[in-house]
């Protein structure tokens, strides 16, 4: 979200000549309300849905994590305690792991694999719109199902995967059942579901001006030195948006582990991701407090790694035209 | 080799790569529906096979009977159908609003509905939960409906980018004739923005679907249920009926996709839009 928030046309005033043109004219002087009113009543839904759903409870989310609150006590309030207990919780530092784990590996997996799918489907070949359309079905399954439809892929005995690997003589691993293969299997079938990073980087490639390859071709480059020196370089603020929406849904990471392991992050918690500590400690274990400083961490951690993001930008993101 | 000839063998090793991608993609949703079709004693077979024999259409009627397969739907439905609602009347009045009319405080409420698209939702999660438990809310379908009728930023923030765009002099051209602004937004403004209402409705509408946490948090009775959280609860008690589970996973698969086939076009553009605009 951020990619667009920097290139956001600057907010204009929506004065036009004619309304300057009024304003010359001295005019009786209407209330400010009159003016003003009809703006207000079309955003009043969410200056309400603003204050009631994200300012209060953003608020109230900062006091509880300093608090011992639950919903079976009103807790009472205990400074900084629930962080320093985070602190020394070794399950809370197995979840982190876990979860830097899987984004260290999807997030860069995930932009190599999607640019170059993109890349493929971007080729001038017949029937591209079959092409096109089997890519991006993976991303319409809802995520319990695909939780499910890969629990039966992966499974060890009679799952398909081994199935195949049975087939060119190679043992399969236990997949899901194994604490080395666990988290590689969440990063296999979070892949097969990238047709809609793919989709924005098919858009990155029918913006770069044809202009550019011709120019390299009257220069006699090669595939590969267009690919480096235009193809890339021009793709980098969309890439630079999948990065940061990668690492934001990686770190957010919930409905596949909790599916996969009925909430329960098996084997020896190697599939136990912050969000779903988070979650337990809230809501199974009513330690809401605890949970809330659980979710403000989560908060900086996923702010600094996008400020990071953005200030690393001006080295390697090119826009064009600049 | 002249350049019809290479022409042509690129066109050939093209489709080759692609295919073979192409596979890779498409054989585990094959695999779902073969296995929704199985008997059991076939579902247990190494190495693996593909044909269903014979093929056991009961399957599915089985699923639908072994959990309460209508009433999850239904569910699904009225939450989806509804938060939908909410979202496609909501968040293009309050884009508008951000967009076309002046009021005080427009610009710095919109440069904070940006901020709060930042917020993960795990920060919300507690005090929201605590306040539709105040509310009484907790066990019913409400939580996962109204706050869509109080706006989307992410949805309010595409649809005043798309109402920048639409110029003014259809606006003042209809304050001319004396329209009010309501009548202005209702008549003139609102359907030149379809293609984007349209998105945005999709959005919502496969996010309501296909959520999880949100059920999972506040659906207390089985019979309350969505499709996602029914078939992540049948898969933690029967892990191990494939059949059935595969079944229940094409039929909430296959809506989403009928979807998809009619408004392929708008799926894309809005995509691209959120991604590039």
């Amino acid at each position: 979200m951020n990619g667009n928030a920097q290139k956001l046309d600057p907010i204009k005033s929506s004065e036009t000549p004619y309304e300057k043109q009024l304003k010359l004219v001295p005019k009786k002087k209407k209330s400010k309300w009159s003016n003003y009113k009809y703006g207000i009543l079309f955003a009043s839904p969410w200056i309400l849905g603003l204050l009631i759903f994200y300012a209060i409870p953003l608020f109230s989310s900062i006091y509880f994590s300093f608090t011992t609150y639950s919903i079976l006590q009103p807790g009472e309030f205990v400074g900084l305690q629930n962080y320093k207990d985070l602190l020394s919780d070794s399950l809370f530092w197995k979840s982190v792991y876990n979860t830097v784990y899987f984004a260290v590996f999807f997030v860069p997996l995930s932009i190599i694999f999607g640019v170059a799918l993109a890349m493929m489907l971007n080729m001038k070949v017949k029937g591209m719109a079959i092409y096109r359309t089997i890519f991006f079905l993976p991303t319409l399954v809802p995520h319990v199902a695909l939780a499910v439809l890969w629990m039966w892929l992966l499974n060890p005995g009679f799952g398909l995967v081994n199935g195949v690997l049975n087939t060119f003589g190679i043992e399969g691993p236990a997949w899901l059942g194994s604490v080395t293969w666990s988290k590689p299997s969440l990063i296999i079938m979070s892949l097969w579901g990238i047709g809609q990073a793919v989709i924005i980087y098919l858009a990155g490639l029918g913006d770069i001006p044809e202009d550019y390859y011709d120019a390299a071709k009257v220069d006699g480059a090669n595939w590969y030195q267009k690919m480096r020196h235009i193809t890339l370089p021009l793709l980098t603020p969309v890439i630079f948006f999948n990065l940061v929406m990668g690492i934001i849904a990686a770190f957010q990471q919930f409905t596949l582990p909790y599916t996969l392991t009925q909430g329960q992050g098996t084997p020896a918690n190697s599939l136990t991701f912050y969000v779903m500590y988070l979650y337990d400690n809230g809501f199974k274990f009513f330690k809401m407090g605890y949970a809330s400083a659980m979710a403000w961490i989560l908060f900086v951690i996923i702010m600094a790694l996008t400020a990071l993001v953005f200030i690393t930008s001006k080295r390697w993101v090119h826009y064009q035209g600049k | 080799m002249d350049s019809t000839k290479k022409k042509k063998l690129g066109q050939y090793s093209a489709h080759i790569v692609l295919i073979v991608a192409s596979f890779f993609f498409l054989i585990p949703f094959l695999w779902m529906v073969s296995t929704s079709l199985k008997p059991l004693t076939q579902i247990f077979t190494f190495p693996p096979e593909w044909i269903p024999e014979p093929v056991m259409w009961s399957n599915y009627i089985d699923s639908m009977t072994y959990i309460p397969f209508f009433t999850y739907l239904k569910n699904t439905i009225i939450i989806t159908v509804l938060s939908t609602l909410g979202a496609v009347i909501s968040c293009p009045l309050v884009a508008y609003s951000f967009a076309k009319l002046r009021w005080p405080g427009r610009n710095i409420l919109f440069i904070i509905t940006i901020g709060v698209m930042m917020i993960p939702g795990q920060v919300t999660m507690i005090p929201l939960f605590l306040l539709f438990e105040k509310l009484g809310m907790v066990g019913t379908h409400y939580p996962l409906i109204i706050p869509a009728f109080f706006g989307v930023p992410f949805y309010i923030f595409l649809l005043r980018q798309f109402f920048m765009g639409l110029p003014d002099s259809l606006r003042e051209a209809a304050r001319m004739d004396g329209a009010g602004e309501f009548r202005i937004y209702w008549q003139i403004m609102l359907p030149l923005a379809k293609p984007a209402v349209l998105a945005v409705g999709l959005f919502q509408f496969m996010a309501s679907w296909t959520d999880f946490i949100g059920p999972l948090l506040y659906l207390t009775d089985s019979l309350q249920y969505t499709l996602s959280l029914g078939l992540q609860q049948f898969q933690s008690q029967r892990g191990s009926e494939w059949g059935l589970m595969m079944a229940v996973s094409t039929m909430m698969t296959l809506p989403i996709i009928v979807l998809f086939f009619f408004l392929q076009k708008t799926f894309i553009r809005g995509i691209t839009f959120s991604g590039i605009k």
